[in-house]
């Protein structure tokens, strides 16, 4: 079995908000953020998670169009560290 | 690389920390261009008036400029005033009603260029009002024109080699103006460019509303937001491009609290 | 019925505070001057509120924020003044709010700037104008009633001489019924969806795109209602008249006197003033006009209101201007051709004209 990754914290992302500025990309301390290669309605392409959030909220703030909302689980969840689908 | 689900809140149980716009922000989109740091501005306002209890208290007085279309979402009472006249409208309503915490939100063109002797008057006045200024150094609403905040060397529609000082002249710090007026209780500024700024943006909200609750005069609070459309610059670039030229021009900080000069020890 | 001799201005100030204005803001100009000391000594002590601006341009923006929360709310000024006052009365026109504006012109050159809407877009403000200052009593508490009626501006056209006048006038205290404006700012809306927002281009909460042509004929519908109720005014001897004198403001009292002492001698001759300039009383003025020859239209400008009065006849009778432009030489607009003497000579030359072309 491969490395767990705790994560603390997670986001929902309002993907048809998302004007695909790329802003919370950078701004995301633990780099967990990557644009997806799918298109929102607008023809953008929008925030994706990977494990390791932490709650922090940093995307929230720097948003400009209200994508993000962030919560912090009551217990850390674990994820494995490589390949899997979507959960 | 495990892709999360973020379509919807968590199975598990977990505290929400952010929802994603304050209750003062009517849900749906605004038109601004991408990575505009407009809303992000107006945003904390929202949720510094929500956290401070003060939701049914706000009542605005809008200028003119992109920051306009915000105001489809937002919800509080407030009046659509004249480019550069939102100062003297805030008076008249805040004279007439002192229980109501008022607020003008105003860009760079609005208050610095049309309306600069309103601002001034009323501070000096030390009418009990907020004052929010939107600097992005243009006239993002009319496609980039240089204004009064622009700096030497920033390029515009009407300065595309730059802001020369020898042709256009200089750009005019507000709280440089504002500050030693008797009349004002709190003079900052802060931009929107990471979350520790954004952060600090917020904290300045608080303390230019608790200002004018508590009535020591104006409290004015700048804001200096991206604009990558005005700045023909690509939208990833935008906070580096504000801090690399306009953050050395405009300094970060509180200048003025409780009615007291700070000292630059005292500043950011 | 008490009467007290004060000059008009302080009528006029307080007249407006009994009417229940609570906020004033207004520049200091000559012939205004006054009616903004009267304020600012007399509005504290009714619990409101009087700021001594620090432009027009500021004074109209104060006043507009306070119309907001509902209060009656008034500012004034000069023609000039009121220049600069042009781009917010536009807004606070079409953004429905009931200012009421006291405009202390410097004589009769501001009627087009009065009644023409004289900023941008299509508005109109109701204007009434006074003939002496116990009309002007009237208006004061008439402006504020209409204001609130029409959820519209209106301007009260006074002058040098209706300000700087001093009458015994009765300024007894009356009950004033001050209506309930849902419309108004208080935040109560706030975070429901649909907070209020006062603007002059129809927009709403939560829409997206703006619609402001439905706004804007929505309001050309209320100019419509407006001119069919609310237009006023005085005629005398208009019924048997041969040659009749049109006149408005504290000039048509010179005319009127002068009318009056004609009639006594036997002259065929009637009296028209307008008292609203706008809405101009198109019908009741052509209906005064019919079986007289010739309309001699008495204004102190290069003819202003005489276009109002061709399109109210609409060829009935030809309106000839008598007037003219006429000021001392402080150019506020008291001139030589206020006296009625002098007015007499010129209407006994017109009629006497007219006279022989209908004998002829």
């Amino acid at each position: 079995m491969g490395a767990m990754i705790t994560t603390r914290g997670t986001i929902t992302v309002d993907i048809e908000l998302c004007k695909g500025c790329e802003l919370c990309i950078p701004a995301c301390p633990i780099d967990v953020l990557t644009m997806s290669t799918a298109l929102n309605d607008r023809g953008e392409r929008y925030p994706e998670l990977a494990p390791g959030c932490t709650g922090c909220g940093a995307c929230y703030f720097v948003c400009p169009d209200f994508v993000f909302a962030i919560y912090e689980y009551e217990t850390p969840k674990k994820f494995p560290a490589a390949g899997g689908a979507a959960l | 690389m495990i892709i999360i689900d973020t379509t919807r809140p968590p199975q598990e149980p977990a505290k929400q920390k952010w929802d994603n716009r304050p209750d003062l922000l009517i849900e749906g989109d605004h038109d601004l261009c991408p990575g505009c740091g407009e809303p992000i501005a107006l945003r904390c306002m929202l949720e510094v008036i929500q956290e401070m209890g003060l939701s049914k208290s706000a009542i605005g007085a809008v200028g003119i400029g992109c920051y306009t279309a915000l105001t489809s979402l937002l919800d509080t009472d407030m009046v659509q005033c004249l480019h550069g006249r939102a100062p003297s409208v805030a008076t008249g309503i805040k004279r007439m009603r002192p229980e109501s915490l008022v607020y003008t939100m105003q860009g760079d063109g609005d208050m610095v260029n049309e309306g600069l002797q309103e601002i001034i008057h009323s501070a000096a006045r030390g009418e009990n009002i907020t004052c929010l200024l939107l600097n992005n150094g243009v006239f993002g609403e009319t496609g980039g024109h240089m204004t009064a905040t622009t700096v030497i060397g920033q390029r515009t529609k009407n300065t595309l080699e730059g802001r020369d000082a020898a042709y256009h002249g200089h750009p005019i710090s507000m709280t440089d103006l504002l500050t030693p007026l008797g009349g004002v209780g709190y003079v900052a500024r802060s931009t929107v460019t990471t979350a520790k700024d954004i952060q600090r943006t917020r904290r300045y909200f608080k303390k230019a509303f608790e200002t004018q609750i508590e009535g020591k005069g104006l409290s004015f609070i700048e804001v200096l937001t991206m604009c990558p459309t005005g700045w023909f610059i690509p939208v990833q670039e935008g906070p580096d491009y504000l801090n690399a030229t306009m953050s050395p021009v405009f300094k970060i900080g509180e200048f003025k609290v409780d009615g007291k000069i700070v000292t630059p020890e005292g500043q950011v | 019925m008490s009467r007290e001799f004060v000059e008009g201005s302080e009528a006029l100030a307080r007249a407006a505070i009994d009417a229940g204005c609570r906020f004033f803001a207004g520049y200091p100009m000559t012939p205004f001057t006054e009616v903004l000391d009267h304020m600012a000594e007399k509005m504290p002590a009714a619990g409101g509120v009087c700021i001594n601006a620090e432009s027009e341009l500021e004074a109209i923006g104060m006043t507009w924020g306070a119309l907001a929360t509902g209060a009656r709310a008034a500012t004034g000024s000069v023609g000039q003044g009121l220049s600069l006052m042009q781009e917010s009365f536009s807004e606070i026109t079409r953004a429905e709010l009931p200012l009421v504006v006291f405009n202390m012109a410097r004589g009769q050159s501001d009627y087009f700037q009065s009644t023409r809407g004289g900023g941008h877009g299509d508005y109109y403000h109701i204007v009434l104008c006074p003939i002496d200052i116990h009309e002007a009593i009237e208006h004061v508490y008439l402006a504020f009633d209409l204001a609130d009626r029409w959820r519209n501006p209106v301007q009260i056209y006074g002058d040098y001489l209706l300000g700087h006048t001093w009458e015994s006038v009765d300024l007894s205290p009356r009950s004033v019924a001050l209506p309930s404006k849902e419309w108004a700012l208080d935040g109560s809306l706030n975070g429901t969806g649909r907070a209020r927002n006062i603007n002059s281009i129809g927009m709403t909460k939560g829409a997206k795109g703006i619609d402001p042509e439905t706004f804007w004929n929505r309001l050309q519908d209320k100019y419509r209602v407006i001119q069919a109720a609310e237009t006023r005014i005085e005629t005398e001897f208009t019924d048997d008249a041969l040659y009749t004198v049109a006149a408005w403001g504290t000039a048509a009292k010179f005319v009127r006197y002068v009318v009056r002492e004609m009639r006594k001698e036997g002259y065929r001759i009637g009296y028209i003033r307008p008292i609203t300039l706008w809405p101009f009383p198109t019908d009741a003025f052509k209906a005064a006009a019919r079986g007289a020859r010739e309309i001699g239209v008495f204004e102190l400008n290069g003819g202003q209101m005489i276009e109002d009065v061709r399109l109210s006849l609409l060829g009935d009778a030809p309106a000839v201007s008598i007037g003219g432009i006429s000021s001392d030489s402080s150019g506020f607009g008291v001139g030589p051709l206020l006296n009625t003497a002098r007015i007499r000579e010129i209407i006994e030359r017109h009629y006497a004209r007219v006279a022989a072309a209908r004998a002829a």
